[in-house]
């Protein structure tokens, strides 16, 4: 277990090292450059500005410039944010994204549990055709359309809420936020709860304990939960990946510092530099999470070896 | 080619005859899927409704005065008028809501089905691959995963588009090419337990190859989880493709799609309700129905169930 | 029920808290100020977002008065000599940095200085070429900055010599690119001054806060010579790029000045806040290029089919609902230095649209381009939601002519690559004004320099070639009678449009919106509106 554990990080580092070297080529495929704005720069200025970020080098020896940097811990600068190196950047958003992301994956996910066994242990009856439906809008409605309407009802009509912005943390500027983020998240919980509780409940075992007259709550507690949550165990990696790196329309919409909004504007302006350090960034994020759903799934299952 | 048809006459005979063999089990089963499926009214009706919508979507624009892509020049942005033909109004440059709701949703489906299908496709594959195969190849394989999931999916797509230049047919599948990560990861995971099963032991005993053992009884038995997070995938199909199209990387105009109006209709939402409306109805149910056809279909098919 | 109640109670408490913190009695201005900042640093700026916060807190010799024209700032008084050549600037008595230290014509000579050395990489250094030796040491020619032509002749006086008579000078220098930097804190930290620990200012604000893609918060600076008369103690200037959002926010009272609305909620917020619109029109034109390297756009009569082709009048009020107005040429109405010239009118301004139409047609179909066999061409713009309308409006104008359209959109950075690389046939641009003068947009249509065995084409996407028009441009560069001058544009505007070079469209309108409690707000045809003219009753 601890060895494992132990490789698994060990092995991070080669897989970092590949994702940035992957993204570093692959973003100077893309056309454009970073500094393509709406005006032509004079030649001069725009010699200026590349021999500035060493983008007057042949491409192979950026590589090396920047990966050298990097194992020195240096993540190099932005080239449309100036006053802030992309270090810095990222240090001052991961907080908030981390605070956001984190709160709507533990809301989202106990609700979705919880509305899943519901579902599950209902099924075709009304209580689990009310709860598919409501699960299913926070589904399917955009989230972009779910901030706005969000704002529009409790920011300006009912005015429970700030419609927007951050102070300090304050809980009532998160509430609306982090409602946008929990409904996509709870709702593919619950979906996938509630399919594979459904196929548990199937099962030889729990046919035989509830033959053997067992109660329903002791069936659910005991046979019943732990391998029904396997399959949703899986999604939960991606599920928090989504959340985190899904955070631009909600870092937009209500005006939120995080680095959600920097892993597509940043590509699209073609800030090579923040790329690569989100990239790097997120990277290290989803390897943790990943790695710490395996971990969990071997205690679901013990059937599942290390190897 | 004579060689390979001969090859494949001998291969479609021995699976005719193993068929016989297993018939009488099988024609029961999906007789029973069928009569279960017919007993949920909720997925019964979804079926209609979205054969209705595919009527509508497919259909609908020939019995229309306008064209999605005609501009009516007296009534920009106007609300619904029975008069002029503009049944559900009409939007900033003067056309035919109505008629752009039925193109948009003929591109929505078109685009989620295609790239559904390939995410299906390759990351059931991918996924029982490596959870069948485990070891170093699972380790390997899923840290590919983990890179794919770290890079900036943006930038896949600002390539993709690079490649494939405005074919948005061409450009879903390479969006259903990047959406099979997750599916991948819940296939893999299911297998790790499934190739652990008896079945799957019995299999290997008797010298099946691995191929045959994934494909024959690991495969059939992912279909609830695939199932349900294919229908899970849809959705998210249609709104990465609103979202694509908002960074001006999806449908070109003047075609549009279901996610595109929604994303120009909500910024309007109080001073033009007709562009929100019809959209955000026509996606809404559209989705509502493919989950509960999801539903029935993986109660249906599970054998293990009553 | 008890959730919302709980729920509704911890949002008032939070809602007390936050007025607690704002202390009692200051006078906080909320700005929704669009994206986030690249810098606040005068020499890295490119954007009207960075000029807002920029321009409180650093004053240059010249500033904007509440209208926008230039007035002396940190200058008391400046001479002009008779060739309009040098210009000698008396800085007032007692001007500071917010730290206390002088500021001296030496911050002035080490900003200039800065801002053209290559090293600093400026990217719009251009706007100060006029100063002699800008451009030669911006591109590495002259390495010795002493021969840069600003010079501090004493502690309180700062002398600046042009390549030649400039008559927008004044204006220019109240651009940010001509702002002193604080040469002391420089010297210490290099470009790491404008983080909030080391900033100081010389205007009426200083940045004490900064949380990128949220806000950066100013404070009044007690050091600025005119803090007296300064209304407001804090300005928090947000970062907010989804503007239908903006508009809920403000509508939440959470905003108090708005720089740009969503489309479509024009005519909503002129019905529903009546008062608070403060649409007007400024300096900047939104246009169409079409690529003349190519067949058969390289036919004047083409392009004049296209043109006329284009019912201007339906797109600011119909299809844009905001009311632009119809532009035919190529200088925005109210620039500086253009008087006595006509507003250029096409010799078709008299002409019906349809009457137009049927003109274009004929034209069309003389060159062998009809419904049948049509003109195919390509629009590329870029992303955009008011872009997208106009295009596909425009298609559809075209389409009567016997012109088959294609709409290609892409991100901005794509586009704006294609156009420079002349990978286009009809493009989407448009230009807002850096400075109130004629040249700065007749400039567009100059022909391209060589350079290095390339065309260096700048701005001009169209590659519009007349060599005409290049001599005439080149007369009023060195004419230093204004009117004179003027008479010459006008002849080089004319020119151009008669041929049509590009296609305009229409005169471009700032859309502010001004919460009732703000006085001193006036609509100008810059769009710049300094804090330290505004006030603000709780």
């Amino acid at each position: 277990m601890v060895g494992y554990v132990t490789r698994r990080v060990l092995s991070a580092i080669p897989i970092a090292l590949i994702a940035v070297t992957a993204c570093f080529f692959i973003l100077r495929l893309a056309p454009g450059g970073p500094f393509d704005g709406e005006r032509a720069l004079p030649p001069t200025t725009l010699a200026n500005l590349r021999a500035h970020y060493n983008l007057d080098l042949p491409l192979i020896q950026q590589y090396f410039i920047y990966v050298g940097r990097l194992l020195q811990g240096d993540f190099g600068p932005s080239m449309v944010y100036n006053d802030f190196t992309v270090a810095q950047m990222l240090w001052i958003g991961l907080p908030f994204t981390l605070m956001l992301g984190f709160s709507a994956f533990i809301i989202g996910t106990i609700v979705g549990l919880v509305a899943g066994a519901l579902s599950a242990v209902n099924q075709n009856k009304w209580p689990d055709y009310v709860l598919v439906f409501l699960v299913m809008i926070g589904l399917v409605v955009p989230n972009f359309l779910m901030a706005a309407i969000m704002q529009l009802v409790f920011g300006v009509y009912l005015d429970w809420f700030p419609a927007g912005g951050w102070q300090n943390g304050s809980l009532a500027h998160l509430v609306l936020p982090i409602t946008v983020l929990v409904l996509p998240h709870a709702g593919r919980t619950a979906r996938l709860m509630r399919g594979s509780m459904i196929e548990v409940l199937g099962t030889n075992y729990v046919r035989t304990a509830k033959s053997k007259g067992l109660g329903q709550r002791l069936i659910l507690a005991r046979h019943a939960i732990k391998p029904a949550l396997l399959p949703v165990v899986s999604y939960l990696g991606p599920g928090l990946s989504y959340l985190l790196t899904g955070s631009l329309v909600v870092e937009q919409v209500f005006a939120l510092p995080g680095i959600g909004k920097y892993f597509i504007s940043a590509a699209l302006n073609r800030d090579y530099g923040l790329v690569l350090g989100t990239t790097i960034l997120y990277m290290f994020i989803i390897l943790a999470v990943n790695l710490l759903v395996d971990v969990i799934y071997a205690w679901l299952d013990p059937k599942v070896r290390y190897s | 080619m004579a060689g390979i048809t001969g090859k494949d006459a001998v291969l479609t005979e021995y699976a005719n005859r193993l068929e016989t063999l297993d018939a009488p089990k099988g024609r029961s089963l999906t007789q029973d899927a069928v009569r279960r499926l017919v007993r949920n009214k909720a997925a019964v009706l979804s079926v209609f409704v979205v054969g209705f919508i595919i009527l509508f979507a497919f259909v609908g624009p020939y019995l229309l005065p306008w064209t999605y892509d005609k501009i009516d020049w007296n009534n920009i942005r106007q609300g619904p008028d029975f008069e002029a033909g503009h049944f559900a109004g009409t939007d900033q440059n003067g056309r035919d809501m109505l008629a752009r709701i039925m193109q948009g949703t003929q591109m929505s489906l078109i685009v989620a089905g295609v790239a559904t299908l390939v995410s299906v496709f390759i990351g059931v594959i991918y996924g029982a691959v490596a959870g069948y195969f485990g070891g170093k190849v699972d380790a390997v394989m899923m840290r590919f995963v983990d890179i794919m999931y770290a890079l900036p999916y943006i930038l896949f797509v600002i390539i993709l588009v690079v490649i494939f230049g405005r074919n948005p047919v061409l450009l879903f599948v390479g969006i259903g090419c990047l959406e099979w990560l997750t599916m991948a990861r819940i296939v893999r995971g299911q297998t790790l337990s499934i190739k652990e099963r008896e079945f799957v032991e019995a299999a290997k005993a008797g010298g099946a190859k691995p191929w045959t053992i994934i494909m024959r009884h690991i495969v059939p038995n992912l279909t609830g989880p695939v199932v349900i997070y294919a229908t899970l995938t849809v959705p998210e199909i249609i709104l990465t493709e609103s979202f694509l199209s908002y960074l001006g990387l999806g449908v070109q105009e003047p075609q549009t799609s279901l996610g595109t109006l929604i994303s120009f209709g909500s910024p309007v939402a109080e001073t033009l309700p007709w562009m929100l409306i019809g959209p955000a109805v026509v996606l809404v149910t559209l989705l509502l129905c493919l989950t509960y056809i999801g539903d029935g279909l993986r109660d249906a098919l599970d054998p293990k169930d009553r | 029920m008890k959730f919302t109640q709980t729920l509704t109670a911890v949002a008032t408490a939070g809602a007390m808290a936050l007025l607690m913190s704002t202390a009692a009695s200051a006078v906080t201005l909320n700005m929704m100020n669009g994206s986030e900042p690249g810098s606040i640093d005068p020499h890295q700026a490119s954007g009207d977002w960075e000029n807002r916060i920029i321009g409180d807190y650093i004053e240059g010799l010249m500033t904007e008065d509440a209208n926008a024209e230039a007035i002396p700032g940190q200058a008391e008084s400046y001479t002009i000599s008779d060739d309009g050549l040098v210009y000698t600037f008396k800085l007032r008595d007692g001007i500071q940095w917010s730290d206390g230290e002088p500021v001296t014509a030496e911050d002035f000579v080490f900003a200039f200085q800065r801002l053209f050395d290559p090293k600093t990489a400026s990217d719009y250094a251009y706007l100060q070429f006029p100063i002699k030796n800008g451009s030669e040491i911006s591109d590495g020619t002259i390495t010795d900055f002493n021969e840069l032509g600003v010079k501090a002749l004493d502690d309180r006086t700062v002398e600046i010599t042009l390549e030649g008579p400039t008559p927008f000078f004044l204006q220019a220098l109240t651009h940010y690119t001509a702002y002193p930097v604080p040469k002391h804190v420089i010297e210490k930290v290099g470009n790491n001054w404008t983080q909030v620990e080391n900033i100081v200012s010389n205007g009426p604000y200083t940045p004490t806060e900064w949380v990128p893609g949220s806000y950066i918060k100013s404070v009044k600076s007690e050091t600025y010579w005119d803090a007296e008369n300064v209304q407001i103690d804090e300005v928090n200037y947000f970062v907010q790029d989804d503007l239908a959002a903006a508009l809920s926010r403000y509508r939440a009272g959470e905003y108090d000045i708005l720089v740009d609305i969503p489309a479509d909620q024009a005519e909503w917020i002129k019905t529903n806040l009546p008062g608070q619109d403060y649409f007007a029109p400024f300096l900047g034109i939104y246009y169409y290029v079409i690529n003349q390297e190519k067949e058969p756009f390289n036919n004047p009569d083409v392009r004049k089919a296209l043109s006329m082709a284009i019912n201007r009048d339906v797109i600011g009020p119909g299809v844009l609902g905001t009311g632009e107005l119809p532009a035919y040429g190529w200088v925005p109405e109210g620039t500086a230095n253009y008087e006595g010239v006509e507003p250029y009118q096409p010799e078709w301004i008299g002409l019906s649209y349809e009457e137009r139409v049927a003109e274009a047609k004929s034209i069309m179909e003389g060159l062998g381009y009809t419904s049948s066999s049509p003109l195919s061409l390509q629009l590329k713009y870029n992303t955009n939601d008011n872009h997208q309308r106009v295009a596909v409006a425009i298609a559809s104008m075209w389409e009567q002519i016997g012109v088959k359209t294609e709409l290609f959109n892409s991100e901005t950075a794509v586009h704006y690559d294609a156009l420079r690389a002349g990978d286009f046939e009809v493009g989407r641009a448009g230009w807002l004004l850096d400075y109130s003068d004629p040249s700065n947009t007749l400039d567009l249509l100059r022909t391209g320099i060589r350079q290095e065995g390339t065309m260096n084409w700048g701005n001009n996407y169209g590659r519009y070639s007349n060599e005409e028009f290049d001599s005439l441009m080149d007369q009023a560069s060195t004419e230093q009678d204004l009117a004179a001058r003027a008479k010459l544009l006008g002849q080089a505007e004319k020119i151009a449009m008669d041929e049509t070079a590009a296609f305009p469209i229409y005169w471009y309108i700032a859309q502010n919106v001004v919460s009732p409690k703000v006085t001193g707000f006036v609509n100008n045809a810059s769009d710049i509106h300094r804090t330290r003219w505004l006030s603000k009753s709780e």
